[in-house]
């Protein structure tokens, strides 16, 4: 398996470490109800297919990445900066 | 307070040559890392302007003289071999790092096929020129790796792995000799 960081280019997936899904990302407000902070912290879906989830460079740019994949073929369709995201990067 | 006796990383190590290749610690001299702060990097190019230098693009060194500007990961440099201008302090966290990284040299023909070993990366010349410059790892250690002319590189180690660095390219010269004689 390989991911083409968008700074360092094509990499072995051994420079890398799982986060988990994107989910991470989509934080709830802090008053939203307590059904909501559930979702996010402990449901996950599980997908035969696309899925989207956070890797971090760590033997290369340190980077975090948003990695969309198929959990069927094993295609990588994208991966992106989660710093290019809108306030990303602070 | 006495005068401390400052020793480099790899002290004790006289350069290995085999296989025609010769593995040898570098001096890099002062080290300060640069992270520009956010939407300041205008001012940070103008602050390093003083030294001939702009802060690089990814995977890439920028040289001037002996001063070097090393990019080692997302908005982050190595500013090598020159002391940071002040100005730079009002537009991007600078840290001291000189004591921190241990540097190794690889120089010879078979300098390329021994670093191939512990380096997951393709280092032909066609696909990893001369000014190149990432991060990687060698083996288990996070390394930062420059190739500074077609048969030489820089390997840039914490310097904790100063000497675990120094025995893997060690062991990968020897294994490459041994086979060069054996053929």
């Amino acid at each position: 398996m390989r991911l083409t960081c968008p700074l360092c280019g094509e990499r072995d997936r051994r420079e890398f470490y799982y986060y988990g899904s994107e989910d991470y990302l989509n934080r709830p407000a802090p008053d939203a109800p307590p059904q909501a902070w559930d979702d996010h912290l402990h449901n996950r879906d599980n997908p035969a297919g696309v899925t989207r989830d956070l890797w971090y460079h760590d033997m290369g740019c340190s980077s975090w990445l948003v990695v969309t994949r198929n959990t069927v073929t094993h295609e990588i369709h994208a991966v992106e900066l989660v710093a290019d995201r809108k306030g990303g990067a602070a | 307070m006495p005068d401390l006796i400052a020793k480099s990383p790899l002290a004790g190590h006289a350069p290995l040559a085999r296989a025609g290749t010769t593995l040898a610690e570098g001096a890099a001299g002062p080290i300060t890392s640069i992270a520009p702060y956010p939407g300041r990097k205008p001012q940070v190019d103008a602050a390093l302007a003083s030294l001939g230098l702009s802060f690089p693009e990814p995977n890439t060194v920028v040289t001037q003289g002996a001063a070097r500007l090393l990019w080692t990961g997302r908005e982050m440099a190595f500013l090598i071999g020159a002391e940071a201008p002040l100005a730079l302090a009002d537009h991007a966290a600078l840290t001291d790092q000189t004591d921190g990284w241990a540097l190794l040299t690889l120089s010879g023909p078979m300098a390329e096929a021994a670093l191939m070993r512990p380096v997951p990366l393709d280092l032909r010349l066609s696909a990893f020129p001369v000014g190149r410059t990432t991060r990687t790892p060698l083996n288990h250690m996070q390394a930062i790796l420059t190739r500074t002319a077609p048969d030489a590189f820089e390997v840039m180690v914490f310097r904790s792995m100063a000497r675990t660095a120094w025995a893997e390219l060690a062991e990968a010269l020897e294994v490459l000799e041994a086979r060069a004689k054996a053929i």
